[in-house]
């Protein structure tokens, strides 16, 4: 009954740019939902480090459990140090993630390694009816190559931004992809924080449903240490790691 | 070994318990663990009416330990008796951390939670270092200190009153025998070292409150320290904590006084620490031939 499981590592692979990085680990007995997390906790954070990090659930078969990271800082620089057979407790799978009933469609915006948040889309058991995937993107398109595996299941687009030019063209096409979607359409975002605004925004504006998935820091992932809290609406705060981290656009204050 | 732990009112199965504020209402680790098999249970501060705490960012990870200023966000007293109390299970005891901001305010949740059967034990804290009024206001004046913990005690009409010490003060020993003298059950110590953050490219603090109150590994010398030294200025039994992760850590705390211990932040380095905990330290005290807490409590070879 413990949710928190001592996993090794099978693999931890830098792609052709070495800050994004997939790490595979001996896979639990999870049965995740598309948009939930895991918290990693590698055994070389010792004391050191105090909280484990929070990852979207890319793949999780019986090859193993699959995150994909890009490397910002004391924690992820450590994770991408592990080697085959290295120790990381993990916890999971946590939160809430994308609620997608009814048949479509789907309109997924991806931004960076926010990528990884749709991994599961990809698998039979969790495909969408009419989903296509549209994906922004900084660093060249080679260096993430979960997005080539995604593409051969969900129509995929990529754009990538480099100057401001490129991100000014970026929102136009959400908003174009936002608009066109239709009454039934249902949109679907991970990314950086600005991006998931210009999204909300979008969203509310054109009455299209939407879901964000939250990056905020975390402490606990379990809804403990309150550090992560989101405001609603209606103003209260909320714990993005139990009550998300997906939430409905229209759920959260975007003052 | 026995570990079973006697406190005036309150007997634990064992000596460890998850410290207010870092456990949630217990229910969010019951994924991780048996809660049964806890020594106690404190949950987080309550306040009579719900609080939403203070503003985003409220946690910095520092080295050994972590920054937070959370302001006592909680559902308050009416929910937590109406919608989480009653899913704890019966076979742990229930400590309820009270935060208020007047003694009146303290002794009406006082009151309120002694008369719920399930509530064991009442912790006040006069040591939260993030809230602008009330916290550890109380805790950093003898008087004040003492004027909280009498209208608690009388409220409480005989459930146990744990008095939480901050470590924030010239001289902790010294609101220790304040608390003592105005009639707290026990102590619990310490609360957290007030701390700062800072972002050198933003050139802001890290804790949109400025500063938070440190936890952790990183504490726990000064925890040792300050619970050695109350221990041998007061009578009342003292509850240890401050940056247990292991059990050697929870064996060092008996060992300068300690009769029980909480533990906090390891909570966050793993969700199911605290439940390991529980056999760790059974298992260590049997290596290390304890047979009773008794006779390994506060044994410390002091210096001459």
């Amino acid at each position: 009954m413990n949710a928190c499981a001592e996993l090794t590592v099978v693999a931890c692979q830098p792609g052709p740019d070495p800050s994004i990085v997939q790490l595979t680990l001996s896979p639990p007995p999870w049965a995740p939902k598309p948009g939930q997390f895991v918290m990693l906790r590698p055994a070389n954070f010792g004391q050191e480090l105090t909280w484990g990090r929070p990852f979207s659930i890319y793949q999780l078969d019986s090859r193993g459990l699959q995150v994909v990271f890009q490397v910002v800082g004391r924690g992820t620089q450590r994770l991408a140090g592990l080697r085959p057979g290295d120790e990381v407790a993990a916890w999971g799978p946590l939160g809430r993630g994308f609620q997608t009933k009814g048949s479509g469609p789907f309109l997924l915006l991806a931004g960076g390694i926010g990528l990884a948040a749709f991994g599961l889309f990809a698998t039979p058991a969790h495909a969408l009816p009419q989903a296509q995937l549209l994906f922004g993107h900084r660093l060249p398109l080679e260096a993430y190559p979960l997005y080539q595996e995604m593409a051969q299941k969900i129509p995929c687009e990529a754009m990538r931004q480099t100057t401001p030019q490129d991100i000014a063209a970026f929102s136009q096409e959400l908003s174009r992809r936002i608009q066109d979607l239709g009454p039934q359409g249902t949109v679907l975002c991970c990314g950086p924080t600005p991006m998931l605004r210009t999204v909300a925004r979008l969203c509310l504006e054109h009455g299209v449903a939407g879901q964000v998935s939250l990056e905020n820091r975390m402490g606990c992932g379990v809804g403990a240490c309150l550090g992560c809290v989101a405001t609603t609406a209606s103003g209260e705060r909320v714990q993005t790691c139990v009550h998300g981290p997906v939430f409905d656009v229209r759920a959260l204050s975007w003052e | 070994m026995d570990t079973t732990v006697h406190l005036p009112g309150l007997t634990l199965k064992n000596p460890i318990i998850p410290a207010s504020g870092t456990f949630g209402y217990g229910l969010e680790f019951a994924r991780f663990g048996d809660l049964s098999r806890l020594g106690a249970i404190c949950v987080k501060g309550l306040s009579l009416k719900p609080r939403e705490g203070n503003p985003m960012p409220r946690i910095a990870e520092t080295p050994c330990g972590m920054l937070n200023s959370i302001g006592l966000q909680n559902v308050g007293v009416e929910v937590f008796l109406q919608k989480k109390l009653p899913f704890l299970p019966p076979e742990v005891p229930i400590i309820a951390n009270l935060y208020a901001q007047s003694a009146e305010e303290f002794a009406e949740l006082a009151r309120i939670l002694a008369s719920e059967p399930r509530i064991a034990a009442l912790e006040v804290n006069v040591s939260c270092p993030n809230v602008r009024s009330g916290g550890v206001q109380f805790g950093q004046d003898p008087t004040a200190l003492q004027a909280v913990t009498r209208a608690v005690v009388s409220a409480a009409q005989g459930t146990p009153v744990i008095v939480k010490l901050s470590p924030n003060v010239t001289d902790i020993t010294a609101m220790a025998r304040a608390a003592e003298a105005a009639g707290a059950t026990m102590l619990s110590l310490m609360n957290t070292l007030t701390g700062m953050a800072v972002d050198i490219r933003t050139r802001r603090p890290r804790l949109a409150t400025g500063t938070g109150g440190l936890s952790g590994p990183a504490i726990k010398p000064v925890a040792l320290r300050m619970v050695h030294a109350v221990t041998r200025s007061v009578q009342i039994p003292v509850i240890g904590m401050g940056g247990i992760v292991s059990a050697e850590d929870v064996l060092e705390f008996i060992l300068v006084g300690a009769t029980a211990v909480q533990v906090g932040t390891a909570s966050f380095l793993r969700p199911d620490r605290v439940f390991a905990l529980v056999d760790e330290v059974a298992a260590l005290a049997e290596e290390l031939g304890i047979h009773a807490w008794e006779d390994f409590r506060g044994t410390l070879q002091e210096v001459v």
